[in-house]
C-alpha cells in the first residue's frame, strides 16, 4: 500500500478546492460534484482547504470529514473521524460527516483494493492513512499560520481547531487560515503521534450518529424522498433461474393508488401512490411462473453433492509435516463431519432502492457497502456512461454482507426504466428473506490423531462450499483458494505438527451466495473449535486445559484463553443441566476467546445464559465501540445457533418471515461481559469476530451440559430431549 | 376515501383505502419516516407508534380503525415525559448501532415507562420481546430502561 494510493492528493501545486475538485474529477468521471452540490456550493466554496479526499476545512471553519467506510452500526463513523481528528487537532463536536461518494480511486479500501466496507478491516485499512490525512492538513494549516505571522512553522502548535504562536500566544481559527492553507506545498511525508500522545484514540468518545437515531431524524436508503417518487413493490421468481409466464393484473389495477404494473423478465412490480397500495396490488396479481431448471432443488441435494465432493481431492490450504503417516500412527484416531446451512441476512432494513431514470442520466438512492459498484452496476444495466449515474449513498439499516451486493440496485434500474419519473423499489420481508444471496451451506469431513497422552499429532481436514471471493473479487481466487473460505481453518493459533486442510470449491445450482457476518470464519471457527472439543473429550481433558497446552508459539491467544477462563469462573460448580464451553479464535487481525454458558431444558430446548468474552483486538480506538460489537456479535451468532437456517423445496425458499425465519429477542438475550487486554498491536477487526466464534462456545457448552455432541448447525433439539 | 388522524397533536389527512396500515400513510402519505417497515407482520416491532398511548405496530394497524385516537410517533415522543427520559437514557447508554430498530424500540420503552414506572426484567422482557434488534443492542436497552426508571424515581 503506497502512501499514495491511500491519500489520494492532488499532484498539482493548486490545491484550492477548484483544484480538487477537477482532479477528481479527473479521477473519478466528475463525481465530486454530487459532492458538493448538495450544499450549494458557490465561488465562496474555492476559499475552502482541501488538502485530500477526506478532510475539507471550510472558510467559516467547518470540519467537513469524508467518510471512504459506511456506518451500517459498527461505530464506523465514530472511529473514522477519531483518527483524523486525533492528528487534525479537531473537537469531533466540530465535525460534519458526508458518505463518500462513488470513487476507487479515491476511496477504496487499501486492504480490499476496492471501495467497499466489509471483512472487519476499516481500522486496519484506515489506522494509518486516515491518521496521515490528518497530520497532512494539520502540517499545511500550521505552516500558513507561520506564513502570516512570519515566524517558525517550529514554534507553532494545533490545537482545537486553531493554530497557536506558542511565543506570542497567537491564535488563529483553521477557518481564518484555510484559503491559504490550501496554498501550501503538500508535506513529502509526516510524523504521526506516539500513541502516549493520544488524546482521543483510546477513549469511549460518543457515537456521532446518535442523536439522530434516537429522534426519528435519522435517514436510510428507504427513507430518500425525492421530489415526485412513486413507490414499488416486487414479486421475484420463486425458484432462482426462474421467469415470469402470465400475470392477470386486473385485480391489481384496481386497487386504489396503484399506477402502474412493471413486468420484467423473472419479476413483476407494482408501482403505486404508497407502499400500502403497492403492496394491496401485488397480493391482487395472479402470476404464474415458469419455474425453470432449478424447480426440482432441495437442501438435501445441495448437502449430498457437498458431501460427496469431500470424498475427492481439493486444493491444499495448508500443509504441515506428514498428516497421513501421523493419522496412521497415531494411537486413538478421531473422526467427524460437520454441516453448516445456508443463512440469510435479515438486515432490519429491508431491501431497497430508490432510481430516478432520465433519458440521458440515472439518480440512485441506496444504502450500500460497495457504492462504487453500486454506480457500475446501474450504468451497465442503465446503458449509460459512469459518470451519468449519480449515487447518493446513506447511512445503514444493517448489513452484514448483504449491501455488499448489487442485485437489488440491478432490480430497481430495470423497474425504474419502466416508470416516468423517481421510484421507490422497497422489498417485503417475505422477498427480502427469500431473495437474498446467502451465507453458503459447508459440508466438512475432519480427522485428527491423538497420541497416547491425548495430544494431537495429526489433523486433516477437507471441506466443500461456495466461494464468494470468486465470483466478488475474482483475482482473490487463485488455484483454487481463496483467503476468505479458508480463514479459520488454517495458520491455527494452536501447535499441530502434521497438519494438512484442502478446500473444495463447490458452487450449489439455484441459489445465490454472499459474504454473511464473519464471513469464513463463520463456518471455519465452527468446526474446528467444535473438534477441538472433541479432541479434549477423547483424551479425557478439561477444554481450556488442552486448548492451552498448544499455544505456546501463540501467546496473544493464551492470554485471551486464561483471561475468559478466569472471568467466567471456568471449573466453577454449576446446576444440572447447565454447561460451560469455550472457543478461541484468531481472525480479522483479533484474538477472542469466549465461555457460553448454556442451560439445556428437559425438552432439548437451548438458552444461552451468560457468555464472557476476552479480546485482544490490538490498539483500541474506541472501548466502547469494542464492546458493543462483542454483544452485538454474540446475539448475531446466537441467533445462527439457535435458529438460523434457509432450507429449499422445490427450488423455493421455505422461510418467508421473522416467524419462520427467528431471531434472539430480548428474552432470551444472555448476559454478556466483556474483558479487554491492554495492547499496542495494530487494531484489528471487530464487527464480526464475536459472531463467529460465539457458535462454537455455545456447541461445547451443549456438550458439557448433556454428553451430546452437535455437529450439524442450527442446534436441533430433538436431539437434545431427554428421553420420558 | 380521505380519513382524518391526529398524529403527533395535528389533524392529518390522508387519501386511501380504508384497509390502508398506519405505517404507510405515516411514511410515504405524510412524509413521517421515523417510524421504520421492518416485517409488515407485527412481528418485529420497527413500526410501533402509540395509540392513546398504547404501544402499537402501525404496519398491521388499519387507517379506518384509529377514529379520533391520538397517534405519536418517534418524531414527537420527546415531548412526552417517559419518551423524553428514553431518549436521553439511550444516548447515555449508547444503545444505537445500525439503528433501524430503534425508533421501535423507543416506542416501545416509552410506553412501557408510563404504564409501568420501574419495570422488572420480567417486565421489560414482556414489553420488548416484540421489538427485535438485528445488531444485538438488548443488553443496553435494558440497561437504558433500567436508568430512565431510575430517574423516575429521583424525580418522585
Amino acid at each position: 500500500m503506497t502512501p499514495d494510493r491511500a491519500v489520494p492528493r492532488t499532484t498539482d501545486t493548486d490545491l484550492s478546492r477548484r483544484g480538487f475538485l477537477a482532479t477528481a474529477a479527473a479521477a473519478g468521471g466528475g463525481l465530486m460534484l454530487s459532492l458538493a452540490l448538495p450544499f450549494g456550493r458557490s465561488d465562496a466554496a474555492f476559499a475552502d482547504f482541501a488538502p485530500n479526499a477526506f478532510i475539507r476545512i471550510q472558510h467559516d471553519g467547518q470540519v467537513v470529514l469524508t467518510m471512504p467506510y459506511v456506518e451500517m452500526g459498527q461505530g464506523t463513523y465514530t472511529s473514522i473521524p477519531m483518527l483524523i481528528a486525533e492528528e487534525l487537532e479537531v473537537n469531533l463536536k466540530q465535525v460534519r460527516l458526508e458518505h463518500a461518494p462513488p470513487n476507487e480511486k479515491l476511496y477504496a479500501n487499501p486492504l480490499l483494493g476496492v471501495q467497499a466496507t466489509g471483512n472487519s478491516n476499516a481500522m486496519r485499512g484506515a489506522w494509518k492513512p486516515l491518521r496521515e490525512a490528518g497530520a497532512i492538513a494539520r502540517t499545511m494549516l500550521v505552516a500558513a499560520a507561520a506564513n502570516r505571522w512570519g515566524v517558525d512553522p517550529r514554534s507553532c502548535s494545533a490545537q482545537d481547531g486553531e493554530v497557536v504562536h506558542s511565543v506570542t500566544k497567537r491564535r488563529l481559527k483553521y477557518g481564518e487560515i484555510a484559503a491559504d492553507a490550501a496554498k501550501v506545498p503538500v508535506p513529502a511525508s509526516v510524523t504521526l503521534k506516539a500513541s502516549e500522545a493520544f488524546k482521543l484514540i483510546g477513549t469511549r468518545a460518543k457515537r456521532l450518529d446518535a442523536v439522530v437515531k434516537v429522534n426519528g431524524t435519522v435517514i436510510y436508503g428507504i427513507d430518500a424522498r425525492p421530489d415526485g417518487v412513486r413507490f414499488a413493490t416486487l414479486a421475484q421468481s420463486p425458484t432462482f433461474g426462474g421467469r415470469l409466464k402470465t400475470v392477470d393484473d386486473a385485480a391489481a389495477t384496481a386497487v386504489k393508488g396503484v399506477r402502474q404494473i412493471v413486468r420484467l423478465d423473472d419479476a413483476v412490480a407494482v408501482i403505486a401512490d404508497h407502499m400500502g397500495a403497492a403492496k394491496k396490488g401485488l397480493e391482487a396479481l395472479k402470476i404464474e411462473w415458469d419455474d425453470g431448471p432449478h424447480a426440482g432443488l432441495t437442501t438435501e441435494a445441495v448437502a449430498r453433492e457437498l458431501e460427496q465432493a469431500t470424498l475427492g481431492a481439493g486444493a491444499v490450504a495448508q500443509n504441515i509435516g506428514d498428516s497421513e503417516a501421523a493419522l496412521a500412527g497415531a494411537a486413538t484416531r478421531i473422526e467427524a463431519n460437520y454441516q453448516v446451512p445456508f443463512l440469510a441476512h435479515a438486515t432490519m432494513e429491508p431491501m431497497n432502492c430508490t432510481v430516478h431514470v432520465r433519458k440521458d442520466a440515472c439518480e440512485i438512492w441506496v444504502g450500500s457497502q460497495a457504492v462504487a459498484r453500486v454506480q457500475a452496476a446501474a450504468a451497465k444495466t442503465a446503458g449509460l456512461p459512469l459518470e451519468k449515474v449519480i449515487v447518493h449513498n446513506h447511512l445503514i439499516g444493517g448489513g452484514f454482507g448483504r449491501r455488499l451486493e448489487t442485485d437489488g440496485v440491478i432490480r430497481a434500474v430495470q423497474i425504474a426504466q419502466q416508470v416516468d419519473g423517481p421510484v421507490k423499489v422497497v422489498w417485503t420481508r417475505e422477498e427480502d428473506i427469500q431473495h437474498d444471496m446467502y451465507r453458503p451451506y459447508w459440508f466438512d469431513r475432519i480427522a485428527a490423531g491423538l497420541d497416547h497422552q491425548g495430544k494431537p499429532v495429526a489433523w486433516r481436514h477437507r471441506f466443500a462450499g461456495s466461494s464468494v471471493i470468486a465470483r466478488w473479487l475474482p483475482p482473490g481466487f487463485q488455484n483454487g483458494l481463496d483467503p476468505d473460505s479458508t480463514e479459520g481453518a488454517i495458520d491455527l493459533v494452536y501447535g499441530l505438527p502434521n497438519f494438512h486442510v484442502e478446500y473444495v470449491r463447490v458452487e450449489p445450482p439455484g441459489i445465490p451466495t454472499a459474504f454473511w457476518r464473519s464471513v469464513g470464519p463463520s463456518h471455519t471457527v465452527f468446526v474446528v473449535e467444535s473438534f477441538i472439543d472433541e479432541l479434549a473429550a477423547a483424551a479425557k481433558q478439561d477444554p481450556v486445559a488442552y486448548r492451552r497446552a498448544l499455544l505456546d508459539k501463540s501467546p496473544r491467544a493464551k492470554a485471551v484463553l486464561d483471561l475468559a477462563a478466569e472471568k467466567a469462573g471456568w471449573g466453577g460448580p454449576l446446576s444440572k443441566g447447565i454447561g460451560r464451553g469455550v472457543s478461541l479464535q484468531s481472525a480479522f487481525g483479533t484474538y477472542l476467546a469466549q465461555v457460553a454458558e448454556v442451560e439445556v431444558s428437559k425438552d432439548g430446548v437451548a438458552r444461552v445464559r451468560r457468555v464472557v468474552c476476552a479480546v485482544d483486538c490490538g490498539t483500541v480506538i474506541n472501548p466502547d465501540t469494542v464492546q458493543a460489537q462483542i454483544q452485538s456479535g454474540i446475539i448475531f451468532g446466537t441467533t445462527a445457533a439457535l435458529y438460523g437456517e434457509i432450507t429449499l423445496k422445490k427450488g423455493r425458499v421455505e422461510q418467508t418471515n421473522f416467524d419462520t425465519y427467528q431471531m434472539l429477542r430480548m428474552n432470551e438475550a444472555p448476559v454478556i461481559e466483556v474483558h479487554i487486554v491492554n495492547s499496542s498491536e495494530p487494531p484489528g477487526g471487530m464487527g464480526e469476530a464475536g459472531t463467529s466464534a460465539i457458535v462454537p462456545a455455545i456447541n461445547n457448552a451443549i456438550f458439557a451440559a448433556t454428553g451430546k455432541r452437535l455437529r450439524k448447525m442450527p442446534i436441533d433439539s430433538a436431539l437434545l430431549k431427554q428421553p420420558t | 376515501m380521505a380519513f382524518t388522524i391526529q398524529v403527533n397533536g395535528s389533524a392529518r389527512s390522508a387519501d386511501v383505502d380504508g384497509d390502508t396500515p398506519l405505517l404507510w400513510v405515516l411514511r410515504d402519505v405524510l412524509g413521517m419516516t421515523g417510524t421504520k417497515f421492518g416485517c409488515g407482520a407485527a412481528l418485529c416491532g420497527a413500526c410501533t407508534v402509540h395509540i392513546d398511548g398504547v404501544a402499537t405496530r402501525s404496519c398491521i394497524t388499519p387507517i379506518d380503525s384509529i377514529g379520533n385516537s391520538q397517534v405519536t410517533t418517534i418524531e414527537a415522543v420527546g415531548k412526552t415525559d417517559a419518551g423524553a427520559k428514553i431518549q436521553k437514557a439511550w444516548l447515555e447508554h449508547e444503545v444505537v448501532q445500525c439503528g433501524y430498530c430503534q425508533s421501535g424500540q423507543i416506542m416501545s420503552a416509552a410506553a412501557l415507562l408510563t404504564s409501568n414506572p420501574h419495570p422488572t426484567d420480567t417486565d421489560i422482557d414482556e414489553a420488548m420481546s416484540g421489538n427485535i434488534c438485528r445488531c444485538g443492542t438488548y443488553v443496553r436497552i435494558r440497561e437504558a430502561i433500567k436508568l430512565a426508571a431510575q430517574s423516575n424515581a429521583k424525580g418522585g
